[in-house]
């Protein structure tokens, strides 16, 4: 129960980072710290007491396997949040290219 | 446990990471922050996450210190700084108090309910013929999502080589 | 290839890069062949083959790189690769439906077993490998933006 607190916590930190920061790279890394924390907290709902990884082997039963279905689910997001991640520093270096700064509260006012 | 110690780790790095000055150093905090996330993915038995997780942090890395190299600005607190930062902690707490009310319904940690995937493990290896129970998940019980995010890559992918290409056009107004 | 500009790493860096990038292309070849026998799969060793290009770029500067590694061949690459994939989901019509896994299932700890998985698994790693390679490119020859064109 512990664990799950531990990442709920992880992921209001990279919350804080999102709200309250003026730097737009600040606000992506507490974007990424969310999805790794999220990534976290799924991985352990699935795990199991002396439990062993979800591939077979020769000579062992499939008795007790950690749950695979999350791990599928979070492999796939991985490299979802990479995708994102690119894009939004893509554009982050846009910004910076036409505004000459990574400051939010100035973005609104220079034009071009 | 180890998973502790990882985790503590982990929120006292990425609170680095959010706090520092230095653009630069907060880069390598969030670095810092996806390694340990590795090494917990192997101590919670997810050899495939493992090795994802390290590569796609290792490119991930890249493009960051790419896009934040010589790139500073000066640290500036403008007005109505108390009052937001208060809203913002105290939503935090609410938040933290009613996810802490909910996880006390879930199962306990270590012993799942494993309801829906017993019937994926019994009969994975025989219907897919793959011994990675994790890869036959992916690639064919649940193919739909891997073409979701083939479609949501070669989106991103297209996104950026438009975003960051000279722009053309003649007669751009100011 | 001893490069006499001023871009791209000294000269152990250099020498050392080219003894390694082909053990690490090969190794993330074995990841995306071996994805339904041991940990890994498409998505890592795409990834892995995507770092050994990167790596390429990195240690020998863009200005040598950019004859043989393009841009637009990336993006072309990568369409293929998702059209294959989109292939394999289309061959599972001869048997029913959709996505269906219509090869022979071979018996278990094989290497050319589980059907379409192997398959799909070169599909999704040449088209990851491709298109992250494409948004490194796309990242680091940037283009200036210009005024009023």
């Amino acid at each position: 129960m512990g664990l799950y607190f531990l990442c709920i916590i992880l992921f209001c930190v990279g919350l804080y980072g999102v709200l309250r920061k003026r730097n737009i790279v600040k606000i992506i890394i507490g974007l990424a710290i969310m999805n790794y924390s999220i990534s976290m907290f799924f991985v352990l709902l699935g795990y199991k007491f002396n439990g062993r990884a979800p591939i077979e082997s020769q000579d062992q039963t499939i008795a007790n396997m950690v749950d695979p279905l999350p791990q599928a689910l979070v492999l796939t997001s991985i490299v979802i949040a990479l995708a994102v991640m690119a894009l939004l520093i893509a554009i982050a270096i846009r910004i910076y290219d036409r505004y000459g700064t990574f400051d939010i509260t100035k973005i609104k006012r220079l034009r071009g | 446990m180890e998973l502790y110690i990882l985790l503590i780790f982990m929120i006292f790095a990425a609170f680095v990471a959010i706090e520092m000055q230095d653009l630069f150093s907060s880069v390598i905090a969030m670095g810092a922050v996806g390694f340990a996330l590795c090494l917990a993915f192997i101590v919670v038995k997810a050899p495939d996450l493992a090795i994802t997780q390290l590569v796609v942090e290792i490119l991930c890395l890249i493009i960051l210190i790419r896009a934040t190299i010589n790139k500073d600005i000066p640290l500036v607190i403008e007005g109505r700084w108390v009052f937001n930062t208060m809203a913002t902690l105290i939503f935090a707490a609410v938040f933290l108090f009613f996810s802490y009310q909910a996880i006390r319904e879930l199962p306990n940690f270590g012993e799942p309910l494993m309801a829906v995937v017993r019937k994926y493990m019994e009969e994975g290896a025989d219907k897919t013929g793959s011994v990675n129970l994790v890869t036959g998940v992916v690639l064919d019980f649940r193919a739909y999502d891997t073409l979701g995010e083939a479609a949501a890559l070669f989106a991103a992918v297209i996104g950026i080589v438009t975003v960051l290409r000279k722009t053309g056009r003649s007669g751009h107004d100011k | 290839m001893i490069n006499n500009t001023k871009s791209g790493m000294s000269l152990i860096v250099r020498t050392v890069t080219g003894l390694v990038v082909c053990f690490i292309m090969l190794f993330g070849i074995y990841i995306i062949l071996h994805g339904h026998l041991s940990p890994g799969g498409g998505f890592a060793g795409g990834v892995m083959v995507a770092l050994s290009f990167v790596l390429l770029v990195l240690a020998f500067g863009k200005d040598a790189s950019a004859a043989r590694l393009s841009k637009n061949l990336a993006s072309n690459l990568e369409s293929v690769g998702a059209l294959m994939f989109l292939g394999i989901a289309l061959m599972g019509f001869a048997q029913g439906s959709f996505f269906r896994n219509v090869l022979g299932k071979g018996s278990h700890f094989d290497l050319f077993s589980a059907g379409t998985i192997p398959l799909s698994n070169i599909a999704i790693g040449l088209k990851v490998a491709v298109g992250l390679f494409a948004i490194f490119l796309a990242l680091v020859i940037l283009e200036k933006f210009k005024e009023g064109k």
